[in-house]
């Protein structure tokens, strides 16, 4: 296939970005999506110009690190997948690709596709832990018996991997799925009961004072969640805000 | 000179830690406030040790390249963590845990190490479960537990296919609560380029900003290394892109004894190579193997034909399959050890049986399980004389409910529905059992130099078995170096905050700016990658799953070669002041060049086979055991931990003797 990109660059947080067009040829169906911006910046190597930087590493869809706007969605057209796990059979011979980074005020561009998602360190900082001691003198895990059902649900919760592909497609740059899903997964567990208003309060502080938006139940952020996260889990956190604040 | 002192402490095997513990020094909770820390590296064994050690009093700071310490490379993990609960009752136990794991490693791993960690494995599981870790559970409510290759009691905790990311999040979320209360100081996207020394004890580091390209001096009392693996020496593996070697590399030029580099684990179930542009190859977890049967078909003439298209897999009967795992070792089948699987898997391939285009593939096959949980869902549902097509539903609901996001994925790269064709794999690197040389403190050869995870060599010996490496990473952390640095830093309550204004952090800075600004002036032609990937191609054909002499004398001139080639002619783009990946990867990749060479000369010493290391001149000739590994107990019983001293070729070995006292050195059969 022979594409061609558009592409944000951008030099730093400081610097004014752009769109530029780029040109590769013979991209084969079977590569990943990343896999073609590497021969992409091969290309730019060869001829002296600076590569585009991304985020990426474990490239299975897990670490949550590829985030890319593509074509107008967070990790591009399919669906449940992040970047690293697109491949270029979604795409067509001649076609043009544009390529951005998630725009939020919360991510601010660090360079070129790479934004800073540090404000998520911060909200789970506020409350996304339970209060344990590492020291390992903790009672036997068998003597907290949790009902399959319950453990499947915190487990689905929990599957989120951090990659801002909620709030990049949200218009409203909320951050309610990925709050959501954490607040959920400790909600349905019966350790850390005893945090849970603390928690769901200092979380939801925190979120509103990094600067994401409010939620208008729109949805765009569980149909481009590439681990399927729920709306339900938006309900609960909003139950135990609720619940918390009375 | 530093010498190898392994620090066992005396006693019977089954007491050494509790009497460890018993005798060590302890530090005063208000001295812990005086002490620092370094972690380098957050993944499930630098994640667990910096929450336990900040717990703990002392004041921490953690560093990992990426973003996030949730981003490190072990929540890729997907199959489980081992641990000897034997809630399941089938005969487990610490001693059993501690057998298999020597065994699997082919009887090179020390046995004071190996039996702590059976023995702190049960509290791990207690630990995540405490934390919220969302384990799978059975339908009363209780943990489930699944089997691994190599063992023969279920012993393995899982968290869907997701364990490596759920343990992570635990860790994680300790760190967090720690960063929250100021006892851990969070340095993400900084990569630590050096250690530094003074008199002798490591204190500190030079670390890179990777945003800003600025070069930052950090001091501590105890410098901890948990940077993970180097598979990336081979440039594709199932690690993730930004693992590397530096951090080990570099205590290794600063006097680290590194042990074992040749052991390297290639893992039997991954997605096989489709073309030259390829990055990394992908993982299918080994659980798999629990329900799949491996096969290749019996006569060339239907390899042909299904590799020209003209028949599929599924018009193979029963009997023109060739299940060569349980052909060969009945008694584990499709369960045995990775290197075992890998190795039959790759002489399969070699004989001409491989299933796809490039010859490197073989089938893991999941019809028989559909059909064997369909037919027993059918009578728990009583459904007498179940349709074909009823059973095979019910079946499929069981194997997806088990492995559906593995199926998942296997679709969404190779473009083909695993539960109506069989699944294609072929071996990849994956995980390595060398590493820097820990003693039984996990202190390096330096003084106050740590290091933990799969970054050191200790506990697998030349192979790794499943869900173990999760079960390594996390007892270090949380339950062994927590202890074992306090005995260290008891020296340390009067010395007071290390300054880093001082000869010892010039000069090492230096040398950091120094190779930095090479790569930025070095106008030269080739990119780091084109390196990485000639590198990568000599390691895997002549350092990969099998080794002869010949191949490995040929490496080591090779990797010198593209050594010198690369300090000429490697080009790299951008500037010194700003993020750079490109700068990131030339310092990788120049370490993996040195690491590479050292790599092929300790495996060129080894004339044994064990576990990873699979020698052709030492194989069995004849007997029950014809074709397969045979190992050198009388003259290879040993450690090899290197001593940097320049060049690679030029590293010097110093042994460090391994004593099997509570277990029968034997052959190791699967049959
Ligand atoms: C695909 C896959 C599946 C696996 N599945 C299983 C399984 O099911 N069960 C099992 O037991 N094991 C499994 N393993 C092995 C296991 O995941 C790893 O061995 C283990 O997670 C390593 O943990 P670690 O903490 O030592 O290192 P990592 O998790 O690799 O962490 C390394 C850390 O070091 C940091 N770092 C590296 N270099 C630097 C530097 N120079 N400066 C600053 N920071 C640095 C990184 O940012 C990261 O935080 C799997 C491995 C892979 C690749
Ligand atoms: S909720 Fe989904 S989209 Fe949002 S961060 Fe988590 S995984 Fe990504
Ligand atoms: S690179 Fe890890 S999710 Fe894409």
């Amino acid at each position: 296939m022979n594409l061609t990109l558009k592409i944000w660059r951008q030099k730093d947080s400081k610097s004014k970005g752009q769109m530029v067009d780029y040109k590769v040829t013979d991209i084969s169906e079977h590569m990943s999506f990343l896999e073609m911006m590497d021969v992409l910046n091969e290309q730019l190597i060869n001829t002296g110009e600076e590569p585009v930087a991304f985020d990426h590493d474990c490239r299975e869809g897990i670490c949550g690190m590829c985030s890319m706007y593509i074509n107008g969605e967070a990790h591009g057209p399919d669906r449940g997948v992040t970047t690293c796990q697109l491949h270029m059979r979604m795409f067509n011979d001649g076609d043009t690709i544009y390529i951005e980074p998630f725009r939020a005020k919360a991510f601010p561009v660090i360079k070129d596709l790479v934004v800073d998602r540090t404000s998520f360190e911060r909200i789970q900082q506020a409350g996304a832990f339970i209060s344990v001691n590492t020291s390992g003198n903790t009672q036997d895990a068998n003597a907290i018996p949790i009902s399959k059902h319950d453990a499947d649900e915190a487990m689905d919760a929990a599957a989120c991997i951090g990659c801002g592909a909620c709030v990049a497609s949200c218009k409203n740059s909320s951050a309610m799925l990925f709050v959501g899903a954490k607040v959920s997964q400790y909600a349905l567990l019966p350790q850390g009961k005893i945090e849970a208003t603390d928690r769901v309060l200092n979380m939801v502080a925190q979120m509103d004072a990094e600067g994401f938006g409010n939620c208008t139940n729109t949805g765009a952020c569980e149909i481009e969640c590439p681990k399927g996260i729920s709306l339900e889990n938006i309900a609960r956190m909003n139950r135990e805000y609720l619940k918390a604040s009375f | 000179m530093a010498t190898l002192d392994s620090k066992i402490p005396k006693g019977p095997l089954k007491d050494k830690w509790t009497t460890y513990k018993d005798t060590i020094n302890l530090v005063n909770p208000a001295n812990k406030r005086n002490i620092d820390i370094i972690v380098v590296g957050t993944g499930l064994a630098g994640g667990s040790a910096s929450a336990t050690l900040a717990e703990l009093g002392y004041n921490v700071k953690a560093f990992a390249y990426q973003d996030s310490p949730r981003r490190a490379h072990s929540i890729a993990a997907q199959g489980g963590i081992n641990a000897a609960k034997n809630y399941q009752g089938d005969g487990d136990s610490f001693y059993r845990l501690f057998y298999d794991t020597v065994k699997g490693g082919d009887y090179r791993s020390r046995e004071a190490n190996v039996y702590r960690l059976a023995e702190v494995s049960a509290n791990i599981i207690d630990q995540c479960v405490a934390q919220g870790v969302p384990f799978a559970r059975d339908y009363g409510g209780l943990l489930d537990n699944r089997s691994f290759g190599g063992v023969l009691v279920s012993r393995t905790f899982y968290a869907k296919g997701q364990t490596g990311q759920q343990l992570l999040l635990g860790a994680y979320s300790a760190m967090n609560r720690q960063i929250a209360r100021g006892k851990i100081e969070m340095f993400n996207r900084h990569e630590m380029l050096d250690v530094v020394k003074v008199d002798g004890k490591a204190r500190g580091i030079i670390a890179r900003n990777l945003i800003t390209g600025e070069l930052e001096r950090h001091s501590a009392h105890a410098v901890v290394i948990a940077t993970g693996g180097y598979g990336n020496v081979y440039f594709l593996s199932t690690n993730a892109m930004g693992s590397n070697a530096t951090a080990a590399w570099k205590i290794h030029k600063k006097g680290a004894f590194f042990a074992n580099p040749c052991y390297t684990q290639i893992h039997p179930t991954c997605i096989p190579r489709s073309g030259d542009y390829q990055s990394k190859l992908t993982l299918m977890s080994e659980s798999l193997r629990n329900d799949g049967r491996i096969w290749v078909p019996k006569k060339m003439e239907d390899v042909m034909a299904i590799r020209e298209g003209r028949k599929k897999p599924t018009d193979l009967s029963e009997d023109e399959r060739d299940y060569y795992l349980e052909r060969r070792y009945p008694a584990f089948g499709n369960l045995v050890p990775r290197d075992v699987a890998s190795r039959a898997a790759k002489e399969r391939c070699d004989a001409g049986y491989g299933v796809n285009a490039t010859g490197e593939a073989v089938y893991l096959d999941f019809k028989s399980a559909i059909e064997r949980y369909g037919r027993e869902q059918a009578k728990l549902h009583h459904i007498s004389n179940p349709s074909e097509k009823e059973v095979y539903d019910l079946g499929k609901g069981i194997v997806e409910a088990k492995y559906g996001n593995l199926f998942q994925m296997y679709e969404k790269i190779v473009d083909e529905n695993p539960y109506e064709t069989p699944m294609m794999i072929y071996p990849a690197t994956h995980y390595t059992m060398g590493g820097v040389w820990v003693d039984y403190n996990l202190m390096t050869t330096v003084d106050g130099l740590y290091c933990i995870g799969e970054a050191n060599f200790s506990d697998h010996g030349a192979n790794r078995l499943g869900a173990s490496a999760l079960m390594q990473g996390l007892a270090d952390g949380y339950f062994v170096l927590p202890y074992t640095i306090g005995d260290y830093l008891a020296n340390d309550i009067r010395t007071g905050k290390i300054p880093t204004d001082t000869k010892e952090f010039d000069e090492v800075e230096k040398e950091v700016k120094d190779r930095l600004d090479f790569f930025i002036n070095n106008k030269g032609k080739h990119s780091v990658d084109y390196y990485h990937k000639k590198l990568g191609k000599i390691m895997w054909d002549k350092v990969g799953m099998a080794r002869n002499a010949k191949g490995l004398t040929e490496a080591m001139a090779e990797i010198k070669a593209l050594r010198e080639d690369f300090w000429k002619n490697v080009k790299v783009t951008g500037a010194l002041n700003e993020m750079n990946p490109e700068l990131e990867k030339a310092g990788r990749v120049a370490d993996f060049l040195e690491l590479g060479e050292l790599f092929a000369k300790d495996a060129l010493m080894r004339e044994e086979s064990c576990g990873g290391h699979f020698r052709e001149e030492s194989t069995e000739l004849d007997g029950l055991q014809k074709g397969e590994a045979k190992r050198n107990d009388k003259d290879f019983a040993f450690v090899a931990a290197w001593e940097y001293k320049g060049e690679p070729a030029d590293a010097v070995l110093h042994k460090e003797e391994l004593e099997f006292k509570d277990i029968e050195l034997k052959q190791r059969s699967y049959k």
